[in-house]
C-alpha cells in the first residue's frame, strides 16, 4: 500500500510541475490543484498508515492499547484541502478576469509588466 | 498575563470584522482603522516591554499541554517584528487614506489590509510549524486581493505570476512540513528542535531543511527564486506597494531565520547553501536595479538586493551575525515602506514613474526632496543612518569565516552598488531640469488634493524619516536590544524550557 500510494504521489508532483510549465493559464491552474493534492496525499503517507484501527477508546476500556492510526495527519490534510479549495476559487476568478482583461490565455502574451518601461 | 500574547492578534481581528461591518462608509473605515493601528501600536509597545521584563511568554491554545496543542510564543524576534509590523501598518493605514482611490476602498481595501495585519502578527507569534502554514495562508490569500483590486491589465498579469509562485512556494512548505512530520511525528518548533538533533540519518534532515530553504526562500525573495517580486511590486498602488515590499518579503526572512537557527541548526551543508545563495542575491538584485527606469521597479530590485545581507548573516550564524539580522530587519521594514511611500508621492507630484520623464523635483519641492534624501542615504547605508550599522557586523563575522573574501566582496559589491543606483536615480529625479511631458488629463495630481488628504500622505514618510533617523542615531540601543533578540535565538534552551516548561 505505502508503494502504490509513493507512486502515486510522485506521479501527482510530476504531473503538477509538467503543466505548471505548459503556457495555458487554464493548465497552470490544473497542475497547482495536482502538487496541492500530491502533498495532503503525501502527508497521509507520511503520518503512517495503519488499516482498520481507528484512534478510537473502547467503552469498556480507559486508554488505547494497541496500535492505533494517528488522527494529525488528517487533521492537517483537512485544514490544507480547505485551503487549497479557497486557493483554487479565487485562482478560477482571477484567470477568468485576467483573461477578460487580456483577452488572451498564454502566458507568453502576459509579459506587459516584465518588459523594459 | 501571558493573554497579551493574543492581544496583537485580536486587535487586528477585531478591527478586520468592524470595518468589514462598514463597507459602504469608506470615511468611517479610514478613522477607525488609524485608530486601530494606533491601538496596535500601544499592544505592541507593551507586548515588547513585557516581554523584555519577563522572558519568554508562551500561552498554550485550548489548554492543552505544549507538544500536543498550538502553542503561541512571544519572544524578543516575535516582539520587535510585530512592534514594526505595527509601525508600518499604521504609516500605511494613514497614507492609504490619503492616496487610494474610491474604487479601491469601496471594494473592501480596508478589511483586507487588517487580515494582512493580523495574519503578519499571528505568524510571527505561533509556536507550530503547521499553524505557521496557515498564518501563510491567510497573508497570501489578503495579499491575492489587495494586488488584485482595482483589476487593471498589469496589475492581473502581475497577479498570477505572484499567485503562482506563492501557491507553489506553500506546497513546498507543506511537502516539506509532511516530510518533518514523516521523521519526528511533531509539529511544535521546540519539540522538533530537540528531535531534530537526534535523528541520525544526516541526508534525510538537510533534505527537509533544503525543502524549507525552497519554500520559503521563494516567498523572502532569496537569489534563484525572486522572480515573481519585480514582476508584481511595482504593479498595484504605492500603499499596497509599500506593505508589501516592507513586511511580506521580511515574513519570509523571519520563518527563515526561525527554522534555521531553532530547527535545522548547526547543519554546515545548509549554511553554506544559505551564504553562497545570499551573495548571489545580493550581486543579482543589485544588477536587476542597475538598469531600471521605473522607479518602483528599481526599489523591487533592492529589496531583493537587501535581502542578501540577512541571509548571509543567517548563514553566518554566529550571535553578532544574527544581532546583524535582526538590526537590518528593524532598519529595512522601516525604510522599505518609506521608498515606496516616497515613489507613489512623486507618482501624484508629476504623474510618472517613469526616471525619463521625471526631473525638477529639487528645485520645486526642496523641503520634500530633504526628507525623502535622507531615507534614500539611510537605504544606502550612509553613517550615521540606520542601514550602516548591522553591516559592520555582516563584514566582522564574514572576516572569521573560511572563504569570508567572497562575502565582503558581495556586500561591499551590494552597497556600493546601491549608492551608485541612488546616486543616479537622484540626478534623474531630482536635480535634472524636467523635461517636457503632457499633463494627464483624467489623473488626480497632488495639488489637486484635499489639505487633509495632502497631509494624510506627507505625515507618514515624515513619520517613518524621523524613525530612520532614531534608529541610526540611537544605534546602541537597538543594538543591544538585536544583542538580546540573537541571545534567544543562538541559546535555543531558553525558547525550548519556556514551550515545553522545564
Amino acid at each position: 500500500m505505502e508503494l502504490i500510494l509513493a507512486i502515486v504521489v510522485g506521479l501527482l508532483y510530476a504531473s503538477g510541475i509538467y503543466m505548471m510549465l505548459r503556457r495555458s493559464l487554464v493548465k497552470l491552474i490544473i497542475g497547482l490543484i495536482l502538487l496541492g493534492n500530491g502533498a495532503n496525499l503525501l502527508i497521509f503517507l507520511l503520518g503512517g498508515i495503519t488499516k482498520g484501527s481507528p484512534a478510537i477508546i473502547a467503552p469498556d476500556q480507559q486508554m488505547l492499547t494497541e496500535i492505533y492510526a494517528d488522527p494529525i495527519p488528517q487533521a492537517l490534510i483537512l485544514t490544507a484541502i480547505v485551503i487549497s479549495f479557497g486557493l483554487q476559487a479565487f485562482a478560477i476568478v482571477l484567470i477568468k478576469r485576467a483573461y477578460i482583461v487580456a483577452k488572451t490565455d498564454d502566458l507568453y502574451q502576459m509579459n506587459s509588466t516584465d518588459v523594459y518601461s | 498575563m501571558n493573554d497579551i500574547i493574543l492581544f496583537p492578534i485580536i486587535n487586528q481581528l477585531f478591527f478586520a470584522i468592524v470595518t468589514l461591518f462598514l463597507w459602504r462608509y469608506s470615511r468611517w473605515q479610514k478613522a477607525i482603522s488609524v485608530v486601530g493601528n494606533l491601538i496596535g501600536f500601544v499592544i505592541a509597545i507593551v507586548f515588547l516591554l513585557t516581554v523584555w521584563d519577563e522572558g519568554i511568554l508562551t500561552y498554550n491554545a485550548g489548554n492543552w499541554a505544549a507538544p500536543l496543542g498550538i502553542t503561541f510564543v512571544g519572544d524578543m524576534l516575535a516582539a520587535t517584528l510585530i512592534l514594526l509590523t505595527s509601525i508600518c501598518g499604521m504609516a500605511v493605514s494613514m497614507y492609504s487614506a490619503g492616496s487610494m482611490d474610491r474604487d479601491r476602498l469601496s471594494f473592501g481595501y480596508y478589511p483586507i489590509f487588517h487580515f494582512l495585519l493580523l495574519g503578519l502578527n499571528g505568524a510571527f507569534l505561533t509556536g507550530d510549524v503547521f499553524n505557521l502554514y496557515v498564518w501563510f495562508e491567510m497573508i497570501i490569500i489578503s495579499s491575492f486581493v489587495m494586488i488584485t483590486l482595482g483589476g487593471e491589465k498589469r496589475q492581473l498579469e502581475g497577479a498570477i505570476k505572484y499567485f503562482t509562485l506563492n501557491v507553489f512556494a506553500s506546497v513546498i512548505f507543506l511537502t516539506a512540513i509532511a516530510v518533518l512530520y514523516g521523521l519526528t511525528g511533531s509539529l511544535n518548533m521546540a519539540d522538533l528542535s530537540l528531535k531534530v538533533a537526534q535523528i541520525e540519518n544526516k541526508g534525510l534532515v538537510e533534505i527537509t531543511g533544503l525543502l524549507f530553504l525552497i519554500g520559503f526562500g521563494i516567498k523572502a525573495a532569496v537569489f534563484p527564486m525572486y522572480f515573481w517580486l519585480p514582476a508584481s511590486y511595482h504593479t498595484p498602488p504605492a500603499a499596497i506597494s509599500a506593505i508589501f515590499g516592507g513586511l511580506l518579503t521580511k515574513l519570509g526572512v523571519y520563518a527563515l531565520v526561525r527554522t534555521f537557527t531553532l530547527i535545522f541548526f548547526d547543519i554546515e551543508f545548509l549554511n553554506t547553501v544559505i551564504l553562497v545563495l545570499g551573495g548571489l542575491t545580493l550581486f543579482s538584485g543589485a544588477l536587476g536595479a542597475l538598469i531600471q527606469n521605473n522607479i518602483t521597479k528599481m526599489f523591487s530590485y533592492l529589496i531583493i538586493c537587501h535581502i542578501g545581507y540577512m541571509i548571509i548573516g543567517l548563514g553566518l550564524h554566529t550571535e553578532l551575525a544574527i544581532a546583524g539580522v535582526v538590526f537590518y530587519l528593524v532598519h529595512d521594514i522601516i525604510v522599505k515602506s518609506n521608498v515606496f511611500m516616497i515613489s507613489g508621492l512623486i507618482y501624484k507630484l508629476k504623474g510618472t514613474y517613469s526616471m525619463r520623464d521625471l526631473g525638477g523635483m529639487y528645485a520645486k519641492h526642496p523641503l520634500l526632496s530633504l526628507i525623502m534624501a535622507i531615507s534614500f542615504f539611510s537605504l544606502v547605508g550612509i553613517p550615521p543612518l540606520s542601514g550602516f550599522w548591522p553591516k559592520i557586523a555582516f563584514i566582522s563575522e564574514s572576516l572569521k569565516t573560511k572563504g569570508g573574501g567572497w562575502l565582503i566582496a558581495a556586500i561591499l559589491f551590494g552597497t556600493f552598488m546601491t549608492l551608485y543606483i541612488i546616486a543616479r536615480m537622484w540626478a534623474q529625479v531630482f536635480w535634472k531640469a524636467r523635461p517636457e511631458v503632457k499633463i494627464r488629463e483624467s489623473f488626480l495630481y497632488f495639488k489637486d488634493h484635499r489639505l487633509l488628504h495632502k497631509i494624510e500622505m506627507i505625515v507618514p514618510i515624515v513619520g517613518l524619516t524621523i524613525i530612520t533617523l532614531m534608529i541610526g542615531f540611537g544605534a546602541e540601543k537597538v543594538q543591544q536590544l538585536a544583542l538580546v533578540v540573537s541571545d534567544q535565538l543562538i541559546n535555543k534552551q531558553h525558547y525550548i524550557n519556556a514551550v515545553l516548561g522545564k
